[in-house]
């Protein structure tokens, strides 16, 4: 078992036929994901990547190929235009892995997908993977293996590292989701929580944090209340400065508040075994399954 | 990006948004015609350099004379200012804004920022004006009015209303008011600021609502519809070396520390400045190379570290996965060798073409020193600086 994706998704592409777009929808397809289809405004008609139609806009793509997920690789200044517009079509999961959405663009999609049907992971996300059923997004495929540990975090490479460390340890992951590192994001760590405690396949869940915001304080206390599994954690900037913004819009330390410190304790305090050094994430993963 | 506050005040008259008389000059010969030109009893001279707390180092100061105001400009411009929020290097002051004095009759705070918990516009008000926001909210927290804004419907008429009759103003101050809120808003939301600040928003003893300062801190993802704001940025302000790093996509801060990194994304990038001071190091940077670098870009970023006089070693960390390992260990080689690096590097690959490139740093003739995994890597580098 798994979350968010799986052997029933049906994938679309918007941004197929750019550079990254072609890239990696080409790696998700060679993963054994269900490419069913791209968008590009214009580009309508073609075929790319042996036979994946492309239409122009996303409700044609939808009604012509029933697909039931989305991955956006549009710049950033026509992203959130992209995300409405898939939304608007009723696409089901909308992954958008484009870095740099101005935060007022988010600020109006964030409220307007609330209001829809359709679930939106990101911006500035790596993706989400089930291992051995369905990739979605720029992860490096052949550091993951099918398992039973369920992976969330705001970061991208720091994630490959976690992910990395478990499989050298012979530990499969259920699906790693990376919810993005921009301020405003679609998916919080407390969504994922709650799949991840339905679902069935994983056993132990990984809680990769960063300064900034309150968002793993919020999850810290959700886990408390509703999240039986084990739950282990890690944030990322214990040595940052404060007023810095540290490569992710939303990892900033403001006002005194988002320090690592300040997370780490909140979350020790919810019963979450929180490992100090990155390096310890996949050997304390193991103890505690 | 930040703006000084002269601009900000430009910007703010252009939505309508009252902001007392001034003029900005950068040589003290034309303070004492500006003084005259302003034309009130009193007048302030106040430094622009971005940093707040101005005043605690002697940049404000008020003139009671064309001649007063003539002598300060002259004292400010051109010394180095520092404040509880410059750092001890301080701040060149290049020009200085002359401003109209007045009566103040009560000093409010008004800011709106973006709220990351509701992922809303928030808009915070608060009577006790003039202090830092951070304060009063840890003081008095219920002294703060908070109203998030719907980004649908933006600010009604009602909604200030909400916030300014918690304010306790005369009726004529709360008639600007109102309207004030909802043009700042307005500006907030068309100037894609991530933050913007009034304080104090000052009420004069006869009845004017005015904006006595104002910080803008400005989306740096929205700057490509806004060419004119843009044209504000001050270099000056900035960090040289992060400006030089910015120019080839490298987001570069500089830390205390003598272990200068290089790092993929930004999240493993801080977690390798903590590993690093676990072990019993201090990073001299962060710097996230992004996940599509180049050899290019590679370089730059070593040329960058290095320019850093207190670099004693580097680390280099990097999960391949956009950025293949090959490709880094090619950039890293060539670099090193370009630049004649005399401290030592200690590298830790892994993922896409791991193998490729540890081949490449191998048979370079270098000394590298890999390390196996984040931990040993972070310990070889403290290890060669001591």
């Amino acid at each position: 078992m798994s979350i968010l994706v799986d052997e029933k998704t049906r994938l679309i592409v918007q941004g197929i036929t750019g550079r990254e777009g072609m890239f990696h929808a080409e790696q998700c397809q060679k993963y054994g994901t269900n490419l069913v289809g791209g968008v590009t405004p214009g580009k309508g008609g073609q075929k790319v990547l042996g036979n994946v139609p492309v239409f122009d806009t996303v409700k044609d793509a939808v009604l012509s190929t029933k697909a039931n997920a989305t991955m956006i690789f549009v710049p950033p200044p026509f992203a959130a235009d992209a995300i409405l517009e898939a939304a608007d079509a009723g696409v089901a999961l909308i992954i958008c892995i484009t870095e740099g959405i101005p935060v007022y663009d988010m600020v109006e999609v964030y409220k307007y997908v609330q209001n829809s049907n359709s679930r939106l992971v990101g911006p500035n996300c790596p993706g989400v993977i089930s291992p051995g059923k369905c990739k979605i997004g720029i992860m490096p495929a052949h550091i993951h293996k099918k398992g039973s540990v369920g992976i969330i975090s705001r970061s991208g490479t720091l994630t490959y590292e976690a992910v990395g460390q478990l499989t050298k340890l012979g530990i499969g992951q259920s699906t790693c989701v990376g919810i993005g590192g921009d301020p405003i994001i679609g998916t919080r760590y407390i969504d994922t929580l709650e799949l991840f405690q339905k679902d069935r396949g994983t056993k132990a869940i990984c809680m990769i944090g960063e300064i900034g915001g309150t968002a793993e304080d919020e999850a810290a206390y959700y886990i408390k209340k509703h999240v039986t599994k084990p739950v282990i954690g890690f944030i990322a900037g214990q040595t940052a400065p404060p007023g810095r913004r540290m490569g992710h819009a939303g990892a900033i330390i403001s006002g005194g508040q988002g320090t690592a410190e300040e997370k780490m304790k909140i979350m020790k305090k919810c019963g979450i075994k929180v490992v100090k050094s990155p390096a310890d994430l996949g050997k304390t993963i193991a103890k505690a399954l | 990006m930040k703006i000084h506050e002269y601009q900000a005040k430009e910007v703010l008259r252009k939505y309508k948004v009252p902001v007392p008389n001034g003029i900005v000059i950068d040589n003290k010969s034309s303070a004492a015609k500006a003084a005259k030109d302003i034309g009130t009893p009193v007048t302030v001279v106040k430094a622009q350099i971005h940093a707040g707390g101005r005043g605690k180092g002697g940049g404000v100061k008020l003139a009671k004379s064309p001649k007063d105001a003539e002598k300060f400009a002259g004292d400010i411009l051109g010394m180095t200012l520092v404040t509880p929020q410059t750092g001890p290097e301080g701040r060149l002051v290049k020009k200085v804004l002359i401003e109209e004095g007045m009566e103040i009759a009560k000093e409010l705070y008004l800011g709106i920022v973006i709220d990351r918990e509701s992922s809303l516009p928030l808009i915070m008000a608060s009577e006790a004006g003039g202090m830092e926001i951070e304060e009063v909210a840890e003081a008095t927290p219920e002294k703060i009015i908070k109203e998030t804004v719907d980004p649908i419907i933006g600010v009604k008429p009602y909604l200030a209303r909400k916030i300014a009759f918690k304010l306790n103003i005369s009726p004529e101050a709360m008639k600007v008011m109102i309207p004030l809120i909802i043009n700042l808003y307005e500006c907030f939301k068309k100037e894609d600021c991530s933050m913007l600040e009034i304080n104090p928003l000052v009420v004069t003893k006869d009845h004017r609502v005015l904006c006595l300062d104002a910080k803008f801190d400005i989306d740096d993802n929205a700057l490509h519809r806004h060419k004119d704001t843009v044209a504000y940025r001050d270099l000056d302000e900035e960090d040289p070396m992060e400006v030089d790093a910015s120019s080839f996509k490298l987001n570069y801060i500089k830390l205390e520390g003598n272990i200068g990194c290089m790092v993929n994304g930004a999240g493993l990038a801080m977690a390798t400045m903590d590993i690093i001071k676990l072990s019993g190091g201090q990073p001299a940077n962060f710097l996230d190379v992004g996940g599509g670098a180049n050899e290019e870009m590679i370089e730059n970023g070593f040329r960058i570290l290095l320019s850093d006089p207190n670099v004693k070693a580097i680390f280099i960390n990097i999960f391949g996965g956009i950025l293949r390992c090959d490709i880094l260990a090619r950039g890293v080689v060539s670099a090193a060798k370009k630049l004649n690096v005399k401290v030592p590097i200690v590298v830790r690959m892994e993922g896409t073409n791991m193998e490729e490139g540890h081949e490449i740093l191998k048979s370079s003739q270098m000394n590298f020193i890999v390390g196996d995994g984040m931990k040993d890597a972070a310990q070889k580098v403290v290890k060669a600086i001591q």
